[in-house]
């Protein structure tokens, strides 16, 4: 058993149909490690999620959890990790209390356990109020923090978030990432799934981008914004406008273009080739230049970069390096 | 590893019972059906009202089985917590039978009532051994069954009307309301592959009526038909989560 990934993936593929849900993908979970799977709708994650944890086969591959195989071990995996839904699922009509106890009698917690450490979840949760309440009546956010509060009720290894936070305002978002911060402090491995790139960011050791089945990078979020930084932007607004951004593609130092509001965002490697580009290009045609500013990317910018995808329009490809 | 399994039986069960047992579906289905069924039929003909009885619960195990089932399976299928059990340390086989086990206690309750009752105001010859060794297997039988159809489809509603079908094949065909032997040869045939005509005929042994099979048959095939149901069962609900 190996004791340094708490998963491993291998070649893992699904199929729905015809429809290639994952595609090849390849990746280790260090124990220890909070990882993220960052994607946008439709990327996988939650595929790869119920793959991994057991509840649907995968069309191709090999999966380890915990050291064991899941094909054949899945019950004794199972034993060592806990699973968050993307939908907080538990049942409305039990209360809050009797959600966590049953979530205990299944995963095997001694009698004389399960109650208290259903009230010790209920509180780190701030749910003891609530422990009486029906699952039915609590709050979005309550039902989130419930729901992540009953896969923890065994003490697992490893956990599985699909989207923690989403449906979560600010100010629950923002406690649940510092619980997850802690419970990862206490020696719990995290794996997650988000599309927020900020989330990822802050709380990632190191993330997975998804697109469309295939993992486009695998990276701490430091060197992530590093590759950013390598690429410079610079907005500008021409007057007349120029109506073909093919021209503006075609200048040497720029290698994409994007149309911003009601000028240009153009990117390249070092911004004062850029900037001199664009000025030689304006007095040529006999433009005005009515406004520039160079631009540091945002981490959406990064993800663009990286995954490629807005719509169509906005979005010139120009064989990024 | 059986260990987990069980304790995953029993806690899906009891937890089952608490949650649905008194779900409109359950109750309509399951309770007020068959017991309306059976004033029915007392009050057309109270004078042979005995020899209908054990129709009359082989149709009450049949509808509070299946009715259960229904609500257990469907509303978690609709809800997505179906999917809590399949991520529990236990098998999916095990899952299935927690599921049939809510339906079998749910059956006992409701066939209890009534063959007690039946028996207290009729005072028929009543064989404890038989009835017992006929319900058991019955309402594990006709619980697989509902749990067979139930993961079929993801609604209640599409459940209950999916059980609609052999339930009320198998009163007209089984016995309970007309006898097989009165039956047109093809029909009898039909019949002869129906869980509930054991289930009436052994119900007859044992409320001192004779049945037309013979009670150990009965039993035996009442006992082969579990595992019939109950793994195509869990291969579908496996595929539903593929
Ligand atoms: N049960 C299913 N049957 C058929 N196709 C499915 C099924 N589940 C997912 N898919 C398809 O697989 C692909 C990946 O879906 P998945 O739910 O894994 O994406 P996701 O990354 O979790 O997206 P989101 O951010 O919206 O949750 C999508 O094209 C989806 O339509
Ligand atoms: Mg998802």
């Amino acid at each position: 058993m190996d004791k340094t990934f708490a998963i491993e993936a291998l070649n893992l593929t699904k199929y729905y149909g015809e429809t290639l849900a994952v595609d090849q993908v390849n990746f280790e979970v260090r124990r220890g490690e909070i990882f993220g799977f960052l994607g946008p709708n439709g990327a996988g994650k939650t595929t790869t999620i119920r793959m991994l944890s057991g509840l649907s086969q995968p069309s191709a591959g090999a999966i380890r959890v915990l050291g064991y195989d899941i094909g054949s071990e899945i019950v004794e995996a199972k034993k060592g990790f806990g699973v968050v839904p993307e939908y907080s699922n538990l049942y409305g009509e039990l209360t809050a209390q009797d959600n966590l106890i049953f979530a205990a009698q299944l995963y095997g917690v001694p009698r004389q356990q399960r109650k208290r450490r259903a009230e010790e979840l209920l509180e780190t949760f701030g749910l003891l109020e609530k422990k009486d309440a029906h699952f039915a009546t609590l709050s979005k956010g309550m039902k989130r923090s419930l729901t992540i509060a009953a896969a923890l009720i065994h003490n697992p290894q490893l956990i599985f978030l699909d989207e923690p936070t989403v449906a979560l305002d600010v100010v629950n978002a923002r406690s649940l990432r510092s619980l997850v911060r802690e419970l990862n402090r206490r020696g719990v491995t995290v794996f997650l799934t988000t599309h927020y790139l900020e989330e990822a960011a802050m709380l990632c050791d190191r993330i997975a981008i998804l697109l469309q089945g295939r993992i486009i990078v695998i990276d701490t979020p430091d060197n992530l914004k590093q590759r950013v930084k390598a690429e410079h932007a610079c907005e500008v607004r021409f007057a007349p406008m120029p109506t073909e951004v093919m021209e503006l593609e075609g200048l040497e130092s720029v290698y994409r273009v994007e149309r911003s509001g009601a000028g240009f965002r153009l990117y390249g490697e070092s911004m004062p080739d850029i900037v001199q580009a664009v000025f030689t290009y304006a007095s040529q045609k006999g433009l005005e230049i009515v406004f520039i500013s160079t631009t540091s990317p945002t981490l959406e910018d990064a993800f663009v970069q990286l995954t490629g995808i807005a719509p169509e329009v906005m979005l010139v490809e120009k064989g990024v390096k | 590893m059986w260990k987990d399994n069980l304790r995953g039986i029993y806690y899906i069960a009891l937890k089952d019972m608490k949650t649905y047992y008194l779900k409109p579906p359950a109750v309509s289905w399951g309770i007020v059906f068959p017991v309306a069924w059976i004033l029915a039929f007392y009050l057309r003909s109270p004078q042979d009202f005995e020899k209908l009885l054990p129709g009359l619960i082989a149709m009450t195990v049949l509808f509070s089985t299946t009715a259960a089932e229904a609500v257990v399976i469907n509303l978690e299928l609709r809800l997505g917590s179906l999917e809590r059990l399949l991520l529990a340390p236990i098998s999916l086989p095990a899952v299935l039978l927690g599921k049939a086990l809510g339906g079998v206690i749910f059956g006992l309750i409701m066939t209890g009532l009534v063959t007690s009752s039946s028996i207290l105001l009729f005072r028929p010859q009543v064989n404890m051994l038989y009835l017992a060794l006929i319900l058991l297997p019955s309402l594990l039988v006709f619980s697989s069954l509902g749990a067979l159809l139930c993961v079929m489809v993801k609604e209640v509603f599409e459940a209950q009307t999916l059980l609609n079908f052999p339930r009320f094949l198998m009163i007209f065909l089984c016995g309970v309301v007309y006898p097989i032997s009165a039956m047109p040869v093809g029909l009898m045939h039909l019949a002869y592959l129906l869980p509930l005509t054991y289930t009436v005929d052994g119900l007859n042994y044992a409320l001192g009526i004779n049945g037309n099979i013979n009670i150990v048959v009965d039993i035996i095939l009442l006992t082969a038909f579990i595992p019939i149901f109950i793994f195509p069962a869990a291969k579908l609900l496996a595929k539903r989560f593929a």
